[in-house]
């Protein structure tokens, strides 16, 4: 056997780094389900002993390339052992029975005050329109509007609210939807970092959109069916943008007013919620996607419309903010 | 038990990190530059695969003909909104937590706290790439066709706006990301590293050096002779090898090679240190007279 005492000290457990090192590989390359139990186990224990060789190599061994090995072996075991290991199944199950919810329930402020801008700015968009019918163009720019102005036909009008879309399938509409408004409500949320004002803009800007349509369509005469044909899908798609930009609220709250934490804590504090909240809008996005792609479309009744929108939306605050048992 | 994070100050990008066993990690930061080189890997792929995926199923729509491509289109849109806000989630919620492009440069992602990195921190870190990536580029984009003077100004304005975003890493001393700065993560290095063969073992019994061969050197040389004979390099052993000789007054034997002589000295060099580190005396370099 050879004569310094760093040499025995690496001979001796060498084989145990190159089985952590091996076992790590094979959990690495995305089969940690297919390590068998034994073998599970058998890593925070080796995990363990790197760390405490670690420790004495540093103390005793002058070898530079073994230092830096332990380091960079025991930095892969650190994040493996004290990693998310859970399986998808169970951490998916968890996020709809609690943390979803739970996230909703926690954001019930910054959801009112959401509710809240996007309501006053639905109100001006439709006193504005139904005082003066020229705000329409600034509110609706022409190729946003698609016809649907001032000028406008009540027959052409009514026609929109019931027409099956030419060419493209429901189903490929749907999908259409729902990509675009969930790329607009993630950005919506992401510019809440920006001290919360682009987020303000953006929903008021929906609501002015949406009171300038029910002006118009008011003032024909076609409240009721401009209302069905918006609730059918409105209700779970405002809510999903509200809580996009409540979420949004959140973090750019906590960045303006960290309180007694660090900006960095608070930021990421309000992340946790913020974040969950944000995966279930995107939910909501393909239920609503699906409302107003499939059945807006194949649903001409007025009244089977706002049923199915005040359907679901008694589904979601039912979901969100009953109170139930959490274990 | 949670693990306490503090900058040490002596290498720039170098934490503190104590795992609960109470062990300093030492982890190295991912630096700017290899930040901005693993998103261009990703975005490389990004564009590759939208490439493919488009190619694929133009030809797939076009065999079943323009009436019956819906189901294709679906699958395009889907694909195309899997991979622009999916791709780096899916890859970071993954055991190395790392896309392509950090595990081709030894990066992950990791929670500054020392914790678990959750879904929701990676959720939200990716989610925040839109007013990175998205809206500079929306401005950069509106620039050319911006034609009166106040969209001229406005766009200017927005790009400014966005382009502190978009290099906010470079203001900080932690290299975070706006999506880091929420989220709470952070970008470490995580190399795998191969375990290289100790020198010591290598040496044979034909040299024979005194306290006095041994007493001109400290750590910091040693290591830096460690480093010259694992690059193994000729010119570089024999310039040292002279060096070496000319400062212990070593003379040179008649079929004694460069290799064999700093090989030997290097072992017996780290033997002569390592005995005076477990006596508590460690020598920083030759400078230090300890």
């Amino acid at each position: 056997m050879s004569g310094l005492k760093s040499q025995r000290f690496r001979a001796e457990r060498e084989a145990d780094w190159k089985r952590l090192e091996g076992l790590l590989a094979k959990a690495e390359g995305g089969r940690a389900t297919r390590l068998a139990a034994g073998e599970l186990m058998e890593i925070p224990v080796l995990y363990r002993a790197t760390i405490s060789a670690l420790s004495v190599a540093r103390a005793t061994s002058l070898d530079a390339s073994l230092v830096a090995y332990l380091e960079a072996l025991a930095t892969r075991a650190y994040f493996f052992v004290y990693g998310a290991r859970t399986n998808v199944a169970e951490s998916l199950a968890r996020f709809f029975r609690i943390g979803w919810p739970t996230a909703v329930r926690a954001l019930w402020r910054e959801t009112l005050a959401a509710t809240a801008i996007l309501a006053l700015a639905t109100l001006a968009g439709f006193a504005l329109v139904w005082s003066n019918p020229d705000w329409y163009g600034s509110i609706l720019p022409g190729a946003l509007a698609e016809g649907r102005d001032p000028t406008a036909t009540t027959a052409f009008l009514r026609e929109v609210l019931y027409k099956q879309p030419k060419g493209a399938g429901l189903s490929f509409f749907a999908t259409f939807l729902f990509t675009h408004n969930a790329g607009v409500s993630i950005l919506a949320f992401a510019l809440g970092f920006a001290f919360c004002v682009p987020t303000v803009l953006l929903v008021a800007d929906n609501g002015l959109t949406l009171g300038a349509l029910l002006a118009l369509y008011g003032s024909r005469g076609l409240g009721g069916p401009i209302g069905g044909w918006l609730a059918i899908h409105g209700t779970t798609e405002l809510f999903a943008t509200v809580l996009a930009a409540a979420a949004g609220f959140r973090i750019g709250w906590a960045v303006i007013f960290p309180g007694p934490r660090s900006r960095l804590e608070a930021a990421s504090a309000a992340a946790r919620i913020a974040g969950a909240a944000m995966a279930g809008v995107v939910i909501m996005l393909i239920a609503a996607g699906v409302l107003e792609g499939v059945g807006r479309q194949t649903i001409r009744l007025d009244w089977a419309r706002y049923a199915i929108g005040a359907a679901m939306l008694g589904l979601w605050l039912a979901y969100f903010y009953l109170p139930r048992e959490e274990k | 038990m949670v693990p306490t994070t503090a900058a040490v100050p002596a290498e720039p990008f170098v934490r503190r990190f104590i795992t609960p066993e109470g062990i300093d990690l030492r982890l190295t930061l991912g630096s700017g530059g290899e930040r901005a080189a693993a998103f261009l890997i990703d975005a490389a792929i990004m564009a590759a695969s939208l490439v493919v995926l488009t190619l694929v199923i133009g030809v797939l729509a076009a065999s079943v003909g323009l009436e019956n491509a819906e189901p294709w289109g679906i699958v395009w849109l889907l694909g195309f909104f899997i991979l622009r806000n999916g791709y780096f989630i899916l890859f970071e919620l993954t055991a190395r937590a790392a896309t392509p492009g950090k595990r081709a440069l030894g990066l992950r992602v990791a929670a500054r706290d020392g914790g678990r990195l959750t879904g929701e921190a990676v959720f939200v870190r990716n989610a925040m790439r839109e007013i990175e990536i998205f809206l500079p580029a929306v401005f950069v984009l509106a620039g050319n066709a911006a034609g009166d003077p106040v969209d001229a100004w406005l766009v200017l304005l927005g790009c400014l706006w966005t382009g502190g975003l978009l290099f906010f890493p470079l203001f900080n001393r932690d290299r975070l990301r706006v999506g880091d700065f929420v989220a709470g993560t952070w970008v470490v290095k995580a190399p795998r590293r191969s375990l290289r063969i100790d020198l010591a073992e290598r040496q044979d019994g034909a040299f024979s050096f005194s306290r006095q061969h041994l007493a001109a050197y400290g750590v910091k040389e040693l290591q830096v002779l460690e480093g010259v004979l694992r690059a193994a390099d000729a010119r570089t052993m024999a310039a040292v090898a002279e060096r070496i000789r000319g400062k212990i007054g070593w003379y040179r034997a008649e079929h004694e090679t460069d290799a064999a002589f700093l090989t030997a000295y290097y072992g017996a060099l780290r033997g002569r240190l390592e005995q005076r580190l477990l006596f508590g005396h460690r020598r920083r370099d030759k400078f230090d007279k300890a």
